[in-house]
């Protein structure tokens, strides 16, 4: 069978010899899914067995991941795992109205978040959560979203996160714009003695899911950051589902290769594997700091769990898909690595794994204990200017409930 | 009308069965896709997982992949298509998964959809329909409980209907189908599948004409008009009221564009009062509508301003909040109390 790569691109000139080799329906979809491993192109630089394979291209941008540095990505890994689970468990126990999992994708968040500096900015989707922990975002500030006690609470400037968009594409089109201003403002381009971007140099980077390719906005995007060579990294994680819809109802080609046709490079990383996914962020953050982006990467990884709370995957999904999946745990390979090449032993380990216990009784303890916001906040920041129309709204509102506790009702 | 709806019955079928709104649209569905191969249905989610809500549940299985499609991820692309199909003779029924997501595939709406049969003089007929679950009551996050079909009913060219209970959800769905117009049709999510409003579907009678609004409580004292999920909130209100002796009438709009306003002018011809509920925000709404058409018809049989209990004029808040936001039954009583006391 030919590979995908072999199909999808055939050469001006070939005649009807080359139609008739297009692939069937059934070749395209394992063009896309039958390698769970992501296929030939796929960058790898640390197997699901643990062992770390070079890379003459990647190896330098992760240079200084020595044994301490793969601690640190093991235990973001396992304490944003820990987290995730937590809040899956209060969702079930009804202290969050909702919770959208990231479990299996904890390489990809916490690979990419990592590989961004201070002064970028990150425009996430709805599952994000490990991202946002590594740019410094506590998770309780997350619950609250969950919890439907606030759309969005944290300080997007300080952390450089963006509040979560649920709009299914929209943010792709917002971070553009962002990028554009960066690269307007002069923060892409400027090297330094030794030909590199200086320590001012700033990027943006937007997440979105494979579903997400088919929306305007992120085609949009494409073309908009392509044009502006905007300093913007499409990050998506192709967690093979968007709700019950698999890969191939959005795309005959594998994802990255659509960047291509918008005019800028696209690259496919094993989205399981923290070190790749950290090598090749921080590759396409220095393409885009020395203005040449934009840059799309698709993370090639599985959500090893429902799409949200709410969601039923044994009506669409095979569980032995799940079991592969298993196999190339993004947290398991760190742990095999570090052991074997004596970096860790299990005291450390356990160590961890009580820190991450620590900080999900942490959160638990502050879910539980949210304050309920008081009924003037349905009124409180719809605009910017004073809204003499909306305050006498909300006074009238105001009276119409204290008459209830006059009458002693509420 | 394509067909006469009542034509597609199965005589075979039996004529009662208790149903909840969301069983009785699949059921209606169903029931379209039999008696008219044309009709085809998509979304995201439709197949497999018979939708979030479960409305198209067992569709794809009985009707296949190309009858009941799993879309792109892509609400711009699920409604242009839709026309296309349209216009290719298919009766395209969408499901946007829920109210908040509709506004990427805004733009085919109002600038294809709703126009395309003016701008050909009627030389393309594009007998979509566009499935909404609306409302809010279901504890979501954002974007999940809106209420936008004033912005829906402010396009000339569509057609915008609501359900609030079984029959009607069987029959409209199917009524919506057959319509050679384009309908929005806004069902009431919080209601989908709700036991208390479960009732008995007469599938071999349609309910009465689509484009129609009905009383559903008789009363004397003041009228109380909605649609979609504000109807069971009057109907309790009617019912409490009732205990303290106070006689409230209550319309089911049924229909928002074209708005049949003509059992309700009657009423408050009768009545005197009116107050208009609805979850969306006040400013710019089909109350605002409702408010100033009968103003002006019943002008001289008012005995006091039209009221409104409505959303507020906010973006819909956390859901922790949405029990101040959504008028309930003690704040349609209260906007009673002042109608009554003017
Ligand atoms: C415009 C829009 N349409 C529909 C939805 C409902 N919805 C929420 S998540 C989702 C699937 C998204 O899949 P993908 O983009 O692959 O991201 P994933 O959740 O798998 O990370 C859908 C259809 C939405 N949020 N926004």
């Amino acid at each position: 069978m030919p590979s995908p790569e072999q199909w999808t691109h055939p050469e001006p000139g070939e005649g009807p010899a080359a139609q008739a080799a297009q692939p069937s329906r059934e070749q395209v979809i394992a063009g896309l899914r039958n390698t769970d491993a992501g296929g030939a192109e796929v960058t790898q630089l640390l197997t699901p067995e643990g062992e770390r394979i070079a890379s003459p291209q990647f190896d330098r941008y992760i240079s200084d991941i020595d044994p301490e540095a793969l601690r640190g990505l093991y235990r973001d890994m396992v304490l944003v795992r820990r987290a995730d689970r937590e809040a899956n468990a209060m969702q079930r126990q009804g202290q969050l109205g909702i919770w959208v999992p990231l479990l299996g994708q904890e390489a990809a968040q916490v690979g990419s978040g990592r590989a961004l500096k201070p002064q970028d900015m990150a425009f996430p989707s709805y599952r994000e959560h490990g991202v946002a922990y590594t740019r410094g975002v506590d998770f309780k500030e997350l619950l609250g979203i969950f919890r439907c006690t606030d759309h969005s609470g944290w300080d997007f400037k300080a952390h450089g996160f963006h509040p979560y968009t649920i709009v299914i594409g929209n943010q792709v089109l917002n971070a553009a714009g962002y990028a554009m201003g960066q690269k307007f403002e002069g923060r892409v381009g400027n090297t330094d003695g030794d030909g590199n971007p200086s320590s001012t140099d700033e990027a943006t980077i937007v997440y979105f899911g494979d579903g997400a390719t088919s929306q305007g906005d992120v085609h949009e995007g494409f073309v908009w950051a392509a044009v502006y060579d905007a300093p913007l990294v499409f990050f998506c994680q192709n967690n093979q589902w968007a709700i019950s819809e698999p890969t191939e109802r959005q795309s005959r080609l594998p994802l990255y290769q659509r960047a291509r046709g918008y005019g800028f490079p696209g690259i496919r990383v094993d989205g399981n594997d923290v070190l790749a996914c950290l090598a090749v962020t921080r590759w396409a953050l220095e393409e885009c700091r020395h203005g040449n982006g934009p840059v799309l990467i698709e993370a090639f990884t599985y959500r090893m769990d429902a799409h949200t709370t709410t969601d039923d995957p044994t009506r669409y999904r095979l569980s032995d898909e799940l079991e592969v999946w298993k196999h190339k745990d993004p947290i398991e390979r760190v742990r095999v690595h570090l052991a074997r090449n004596g970096h860790a032993d299990q005291a450390w380990f356990d160590q961890i794994q009580s820190e991450a216990d620590a900080f999900a009784a942490d959160l638990r303890e502050f879910c539980f204990n949210m304050p309920e916001p008081p009924p003037e906040r349905v009124f409180a920041n719809v605009y910017a200017e004073p809204s003499p129309v909306l305050d006498a709204q909300r006074d009238e509102y105001l009276s119409y409930l204290a008459g209830f506790v006059e009458a002693g009702e509420r | 009308m394509a067909a006469p709806v009542q034509s597609r019955v199965d005589s075979a079928a039996p004529t009662a069965q208790k149903l909840t709104i969301g069983k009785a649209l699949n059921m209606g569905l169903r029931a379209a896709m039999e008696a008219d191969d044309k009709v085809v249905i998509l979304g995201e989610d439709v197949g497999k997982l018979g939708g979030v809500f479960r409305i198209t549940d067992g569709l794809q299985k009985d009707f296949g992949e190309q009858r009941v499609l799993d879309t792109p991820l892509a609400e711009s692309g699920i409604i242009g298509t839709a026309v296309g199909l349209a216009v290719r003779g298919f009766r395209p029924v969408c499901e946007i998964q829920f109210e908040g997501f509709i506004f990427p595939g805004f733009d085919q709406i109002s600038s294809q959809l709703a126009k395309l049969h003016y701008r050909t003089q009627g030389k393309i007929k594009v007998p979509v329909v566009v499935r909404v679950p609306f409302g809010g009551g279901i504890g979501a996050v954002e974007h999940h409980s809106e209420s936008p079909e004033s912005l829906f009913a402010h396009i000339p060219g569509l057609k915008v209907v609501s359900c609030s209970n079984p029959t009607d959800a069987y029959w409209m769905i199917q009524q919506a189908i057959a319509c050679d117009d384009p309908v929005l049709f806004f069902e009431p999510k919080r209601l989908y599948h709700n036991g208390q409003l479960k009732s008995e579907v007469d599938t071999s009678q349609p309910a009465g004409p689509l484009f129609a609004s009905r009383v559903v409580r008789q009363g004397t004292d003041c009228t109380l008009v909605a649609y979609g999920p504000s109807v069971k909130v009057c109907l309790d209100a009617a019912a409490a009221a009732a205990d303290e002796g106070r006689s409230l009438e209550v319309i089911d709009l049924r229909t928002i564009s074209p708005l049949d306003l003509g059992p309700v002018f009657e009423s408050v011809r009768r009545t005197g009062r009116l107050v208009a509920v609805s979850e969306a925000s006040a400013e710019s709404s089909v109350t605002s509508e409702i408010a100033a058409r009968v103003q002006q018809e019943c002008f001289y049989s008012l005995e006091a301003p039209v009221l409104r209990a409505t959303g507020f004029d906010t973006p819909y808040p956390p859901s922790k909040l949405e029990e101040h936001f959504l008028p309930d039954l003690d704040r349609v009583l209260h906007t009673v109390d002042r109608a009554m006391g003017w």
